[in-house]
């Protein structure tokens, strides 16, 4: 049975519908990775996930048991637990503390205080420095530890990239990939897609709220997507970069070229 | 040594105050009337012949679990309205509207008080407490007031300590730093600032008990305890529990000693060092959050 079964999900900000009619399923143990654009709806469909912000319409099962409108701090106890974007690690709280709030739900399950240390020893040596002087990596970390001691059923990431450097976002998804493959089952929304597919075993495209494209990601490779559908030799380089070879890796996804307006139109066969 | 004594007052008045404030940025307006509301209920409870020592040990559960209720019924509202439902996130949209309600909960009890009680000043019979001294070398210093002191440091210090080391304190400093995300660790949030709430108010009765036995009071006695306690807070640093304890000693002392110079601006001198606290140091002496 699938861990998580969502059918048909709809999401509102007032007039706005960020996530317009998406269905998805994560098995045990598998890892789904959601990917767009920025306003593509993923981190809303994370939200909905979450309970930090209800549906319209549209059901969530977790284990076949329907959570669509339990409040966000009753659904981490059922065992949806959220790396939320941004990470919101409690500031004034030390490392340990923030991960001892993990522990609030006390589920039962394989991570504890010392697994979630010999995943991230450098989260271990910081653990009694306070949650707001952390590096944004070391926060990333932080958050990801506090939702693995709600010792989920599903883990969901949101966006574990942002605004982090390449190689701290390399060795995140470095521990996400043993998480996952651990047997965690997993739902992780990224725009990088590279990262993505390390450690996806599916993936999901999200366009305008809908979904555009579902796939294996064994089948993906980054360049093929966007060599032989969009016709793109390069994506376009990073803002930032300073070394030619970094110029072209792990840019912009080739989902984004796919889902961006403008491009050719992107449909899941344009995609395979 | 008057002064801080008295400071002893201030700081227990301020306690539940200050919590309030660090865990959910409410300043409740109540707070001086809940004080004089707890002083009165023990008053009618030693009146029905109840020992002093047991009325206290009724009004405090009481004030808790009003407290509580207040919290559920008043502020949680209050703030969802203003944008700041403590179960989804991102605070600061507006402190307006519980401070609105916390207004018309301390006008309406005030005025309820003056119905059923009258205007007449009353006292707590402490049975000579209140008059007895301990004479150290020279001086004669009196049992209450280093009672009320010594209930006060331990008062903070059981809160400070409970906020530091139990799960549940972890939890509330949590909520207070991002509601939002705790609720993602599986807090409520509405339900942790009611258990801050219940705390507040329990520290608050044990203070009204102790007003209610060191001074004359009456239904509108809760403005000046309100003043004093919200000085206390101030000149402590908003939000800090060591800090409130140093406030009160400060606002003690500086009434005390303005009151040596000449005994009608006690009062004044208190609020003077009130101000020149804003004015030099606006985050307080102490200007830590709760948290820390």
């Amino acid at each position: 049975m699938n861990v998580l079964d969502v059918t048909g999900l709809e999401v509102r900000y007032g007039d706005l519908t960020a996530v317009d009619g998406v269905s998805l399923s994560v098995a045990e143990g598998e890892t789904l990775a959601v990917l767009g654009a920025n306003g593509a709806g993923k981190s809303t469909l994370l939200a909905a996930l979450a309970g930090t912000h209800l549906p319209t319409s549209g059901s969530v099962l977790l284990d076949g048991e329907p959570v669509t409108r339990v409040p966000a701090h009753r659904r981490v106890r059922r065992g949806i637990a959220l790396v939320p974007e941004g990470r919101r690690v409690f500031g004034s709280l030390t490392v340990e503390e923030n991960l001892l709030m993990g522990r609030w739900p006390k589920r039962p399950g394989p991570w504890d205080l010392r697994a979630v240390y010999e995943m991230f020893p450098l989260v271990a040596e910081m653990r009694d420095r306070r949650g707001g002087v952390l590096s944004g990596g070391q926060q990333q970390a932080v958050a990801i530890g506090r939702a693995l001691l709600a010792n989920p059923r599903v883990l969901l990431l949101d966006e574990v990239s942002l605004g982090l450097a390449p190689t701290v976002v390399a060795q995140l998804y470095d521990a996400v990939r043993r998480i996952t493959a651990s047997g965690t089952t997993a739902l992780v929304v990224e725009q990088d897609l590279d990262q993505a597919l390390r450690v996806a075993d599916r993936v999901q495209c999200l366009l305008g709220g809908r979904t555009v494209l579902e796939a294996p990601a064994a089948g993906l490779d980054r360049d093929t997507v966007a060599d032989a559908y969009f016709g793109i030799t390069h994506p376009p380089p990073k803002w930032n970069a300073t070394r030619p070879e970094e110029r072209w890796t792990g840019s912009t996804p080739a989902c984004r070229e796919c889902c961006s307006a403008g491009s050719t139109p992107c449909w899941p066969a344009a995609c395979r | 040594m008057q002064g801080v004594l008295l400071g002893g007052q201030y700081a227990l008045l301020a306690c539940g105050l200050s919590l309030i404030f660090g865990v959910m940025r409410i300043v409740n307006l109540a707070h001086g009337v809940l004080a004089v509301l707890a002083a009165y209920l023990t008053l009618v409870l030693v009146q029905q012949g109840l020992p002093l020592w047991l009325a206290t040990v009724v009004v405090v559960p009481l004030f808790a679990a009003l407290g509580y209720a207040v919290q559920r019924g008043l502020f949680n509202p209050a703030l969802a309205q203003v944008g700041r439902d403590p179960a989804d996130g991102p605070r600061g949209a507006g402190e307006l509207a519980p401070l609105l309600v916390s207004f018309g909960v301390a006008v309406a009890l005030t005025n309820l008080l003056q119905e059923v009680f009258s205007a007449d000043t009353r006292t707590i019979p402490t049975g000579g407490l209140a008059s007895a001294g301990l004479p150290v070398g020279s001086l004669s210093v009196g049992v209450l007031p280093l009672l009320t002191l010594a209930v006060a440091a331990s008062v903070i210090a059981t809160v400070q300590l409970l906020l530091a080391r139990t799960s549940t304190g972890r939890a509330m400093r949590a909520v207070a730093d991002d509601a939002g995300a705790a609720a993602m660790t599986g807090v409520d949030p509405r339900h942790m600032y009611a258990v801050a709430t219940a705390l507040a108010f329990a520290t608050l009765g044990l203070a009204g008990v102790f007003v209610g036995m060191s001074t004359q009071f009456s239904p509108g006695y809760g403005e000046l305890v309100l003043l004093f306690a919200f000085e206390a807070v101030i000149i402590g640093g908003l939000g800090s529990l060591w800090g409130t304890l140093a406030g009160g000693m400060v606002l003690g002392l500086a009434q005390t000693i303005g009151a040596q110079t000449d005994p009608q601006s006690g009062v004044l001198a208190g609020h003077l060092v009130f101000l020149a606290v804003l004015v030099v140091r606006p985050g307080g002496l102490m200007p830590r959050s709760v948290q820390e």
